[in-house]
């Protein structure tokens, strides 16, 4: 008997360890919105709250040894308890990521971490969204819409089946314009040519654009010219999240910024994506992840320039 | 079996001997005898071998050491060594009880005082506390002869952790009441031990995914083994502390939902410094320019030290510059030498003197062939076509007159300057106070580098119930004072909630 208690005993301390350190997010749902884009919905009802549009977790697949990644936040259920994440595997991290199921626990996912978009009635807003980056805008413009913003959505992709999220979008936004590399959906252009229409026909308040650093950067060199107000979310390499480290730093108006704790969204005529650019190059796992697309980069690239 | 600077079986018969000798003897030891007994060099790993691998380079007493080292305490009547120490440990106490065999009782007695001897051994900078006052080393002319204190308090922490039936500490009936401590550093494991022991239910909340804080991601392992940080966390586990990690105060939950939803009656804040400055020189942002916070972050807590994980990786880097000269600068430069590096360069601007870091520091990345440029600063970071750094350029500085710090301020020699090639640079200069609760905490007073300000009798701040310490009050600081800063809160915490019984 008195060896039953003492088992009693350690079951007892096991289970407060168990408690007291149990961690992880459980996957609630995943689909896969293309070949390589995941919309993966995660049990994290403390974030649900409390997150804003523009801000972010930081997600890893391994406690031990795994890459913390930042990942914007699509979408929240306060009520439910969950967040949505829509991510794009290319290099290990996230390939890892989307093989977790539902059922599965992510051993880490915390936040929100960054500074939410700023949100008051602009008049005209502009957004534009390229491949995923269309995800993290869609709490923004829901947020603009309801501010009473005019809000239209410029999303651009490769092909027609890079375009996510439409329907969701399309019950944000009042316009939307679709722009395929491919032309076989939408219009066949690059976002920059729509958006520098409106910036002539019809100048926005407020422009907002996610995506690519280079797309980005572009969208920035488009409306620079017509003085329109443009923002960008940064994504780049961080480690902690916290403010903690500096790697994620870029110049901004020839400031150092850490776009962990005074971004991600910054003023886009002001940061300096050259030296992003080139930071975001620094390790391997980019590179790798360059290369794949290099091809596509460098035909994007040659005709922005040609355009600018 | 890796080598040694000298062999521990030759070190242990020595000291196995002496003791033998003056064990025998049959009255007490005098002063003079005590002087005389050599100070103890515990086993530490050559040089040349361990700068290329994490292990930890000085190892722990043999128990006839820490009996030798005990017994050349004098035991003064009025100890000046307990001064020095920010928590006041009784050192004659617990030496007397070392010299006599007694681990458990000197073990007893730190404990009474210290909750974290382990890591405090390890990590104080002895020759500016309760060394820098010891008689003994005044007696020798020489700071560094004093009684070594903290590698005696070290032996007992290390033989208690060995010890099958070492008890956790004995926790006071349930008080029902709810205390949650924010970080969990040294400052932050401590509030959560003390508070735990006066029977309160303790919560730690941890921003990042492991535990220990700048324990776990600033200290490297050749200087404090995980193993050590490990074990406190597990002691306070047994005692039934709780942990929640990857949770952010201030943006998973706020402070006052804490207090007003959660039923916590009170939060002790201990978010460390965490902020890191930068030189503000042209080329900071180039590739291959990181702050050491990064560089260590990256081999300590994501493990990139360990072969076959590199998905968050260090720089491949054969020529590192490091920029500092504290504890944070030596721990950036060992490591970069134990990551491949085949030329480290420390750039201080002042002279050894002024230097912050720990002596032993200092003499052991000497000694691993890290060289050690005083009176030198960078003052611009060149790159090649890439953005790869390429070179620093070098100032080189005199002292002048003494600065506001009291330490002698250095002057350019206008002109002096030189490039040194490099393709890493760390930067190793300190840290603001982080942001990210404060900004989020409404009527949370900071002065004007961000630190929390509190009271200094009892670490509460401007907020009802909420307490602060460590390096978000006393800006980059060391463990011990973390640690002292915690009891002072923890015991006004305790206060508190027993005067609302």
């Amino acid at each position: 008997m008195s060896e039953l208690n003492k088992a009693l005993e350690v079951i007892k301390a096991e289970r407060a360890l168990a408690e007291g350190g149990a961690e992880g997010n459980l996957v609630i749902s995943k689909t896969w919105l293309s070949a390589n884009v995941c919309r993966m919905v995660l049990q994290a009802p403390h974030i649900a709250k409390q997150r804003k549009p523009g801000q972010f977790v930081i997600v890893q697949t391994d406690v031990d040894y795994g890459e913390r990644i930042p990942l914007t936040i699509a979408d929240a259920d306060p009520e439910a308890g969950t967040v949505t994440l829509i991510f794009q595997t290319v290099g290990k991290s996230t390939t890892e990521l989307g093989q977790f199921e539902v059922g599965d626990y992510v051993p880490v996912c915390a936040g929100p971490m960054g500074k939410p978009t700023h949100i008051e009635k602009f008049g005209r807003v502009v957004a534009v969204g390229g491949g995923i980056g269309i995800a993290p805008l869609h709490p923004i413009v829901q947020g603009m819409k309801a501010a009473g913003n005019h809000v239209t959505l410029i999303a651009g992709a490769r092909s027609r089946e890079l375009i996510i999220m439409e329907e969701e979008m399309r019950q944000a936004v009042d316009d939307i314009i679709i722009c395929t590399d491919d032309g076989s959906y939408g219009r066949k252009a690059l976002v920059t040519e729509p958006l520098k229409e409106i910036c002539e026909s019809d100048k926005p308040d407020l422009v907002i654009a996610i995506g690519p650093p280079i797309m980005m950067k572009f969208c920035a060199e488009t409306t620079r010219p017509f003085a329109v107000p443009t923002l960008v979310s940064l994504n780049t390499i961080m480690i902690d999240g916290t403010g903690m480290c500096g790697c994620c730093r870029v110049t901004v108006g020839g400031q150092v910024k850490f776009v962990c704790v005074d971004g991600p969204e910054f003023d886009g005529h002001l940061v300096d994506f050259n030296g992003m650019l080139r930071r975001l190059n620094a390790f391997k796992a980019e590179e790798t992840c360059a290369r794949e697309r290099g091809c596509r980069r460098a035909a994007l690239v040659k005709a922005l320039e040609e355009m600018a | 079996m890796p080598r040694y600077v000298e062999d521990p079986r030759k070190i242990n018969q020595r000291a196995l001997d002496l003791c033998e000798k003056l064990l025998s003897q049959e009255k007490a030891l005098t002063p003079k005898e005590r002087l005389a007994i050599p100070q103890q060099k515990p086993p530490v790993l050559d040089p040349l071998e361990r700068s290329r691998w994490q292990d930890e380079v000085e190892k722990t007493y043999l128990p006839a050491q820490a009996i030798l080292e005990a017994s050349r305490c004098l035991n003064c009547k009025v100890p000046q060594c307990v001064k020095g120490c920010p928590v006041a440990i009784d050192i004659p106490g617990f030496m007397k009880a070392t010299a006599e065999g007694d681990f458990a009782q000197a073990v007893a007695i730190i404990k009474r005082t210290s909750l974290l001897p382990a890591i405090c051994g390890r990590v104080c900078p002895q020759e500016r506390q309760c060394m820098q006052n010891c008689t003994v080393g005044k007696g020798l002319k020489d700071v560094q002869s004093s009684v070594a204190i903290g590698k005696v308090e070290r032996f007992l922490a290390d033989w208690d952790r060995e010890q099958a039936d070492s008890a956790a500490p004995e926790v006071a009936p349930p008080t029902g009441k709810k205390v949650a401590v924010v970080g969990s550093g040294p400052a932050g494991l401590v509030v959560a031990a003390d508070c735990r022991r006066a029977g309160h239910e303790v919560t730690v909340f941890e921003a990042l995914h492991k535990l220990g804080g700048v324990l776990r991601y600033g200290i490297p392992e050749f200087r404090l083994p995980k193993k050590v940080i490990d074990a406190e966390i597990a002691t306070l586990k047994r005692m039934g502390v709780k942990f929640h990690t990857n949770f952010l105060v201030g943006r998973t939950r706020q402070l006052s939902e804490l207090l007003e939803e959660d039923g916590y009656s009170a939060v002790f804040l201990g978010v460390g410094a965490g902020l890191p400055i930068f030189m503000g020189i042209p080329g900071e942002d180039l590739v291959g320019v990181s702050t050491a916070n990064e560089y260590l972050t990256r081999a300590n807590l994501m493990g990139a030290i360990q072969p076959g994980h590199n998905d968050t990786p260090t720089y491949n880097s054969k020529k590192v510059i490091v920029l500092g000269g504290g504890n944070v600068a030596m721990d950036a430069c060992r490591m970069a030498m134990r990551l491949g590096a085949e030329e480290v360069t420390v750039l201080y601007r002042r002279s050894r003197a002024e230097m912050p870091a720990r002596a032993e520091e200092v003499q052991h990345a000497l000694e691993e062939g890290i060289r050690i440029n005083f009176l030198e600063n960078a003052v611009a970071i060149h790159g090649d076509d890439k953005g790869r750094v390429t070179s620093v350029t070098v100032q080189r500085y005199e002292l002048g007159e003494p600065d506001a710090s009291g330490r002698r301020r250095p002057v350019a020699i206008e002109g002096d300057t030189y490039e040194l090639e490099a393709d890493t640079v760390l930067v190793a200069i300190g840290n603001l106070s982080n942001p990210l609760l404060t900004a989020a905490t409404p009527g949370l007073e900071v002065n004007k580098r961000g630190n929390i300000i509190v009271d200094e009798a009892t670490g509460k701040t401007s907020l009802d119930r909420v307490y602060a310490g460590g390096d978000i009050v006393l800006g980059a600081a060391t463990v011990i004072l973390a640690m002292g800063e915690g009891r002072r809160a923890a015991a006004a915490i305790n206060e508190l909630l027993a005067a609302e019984k």
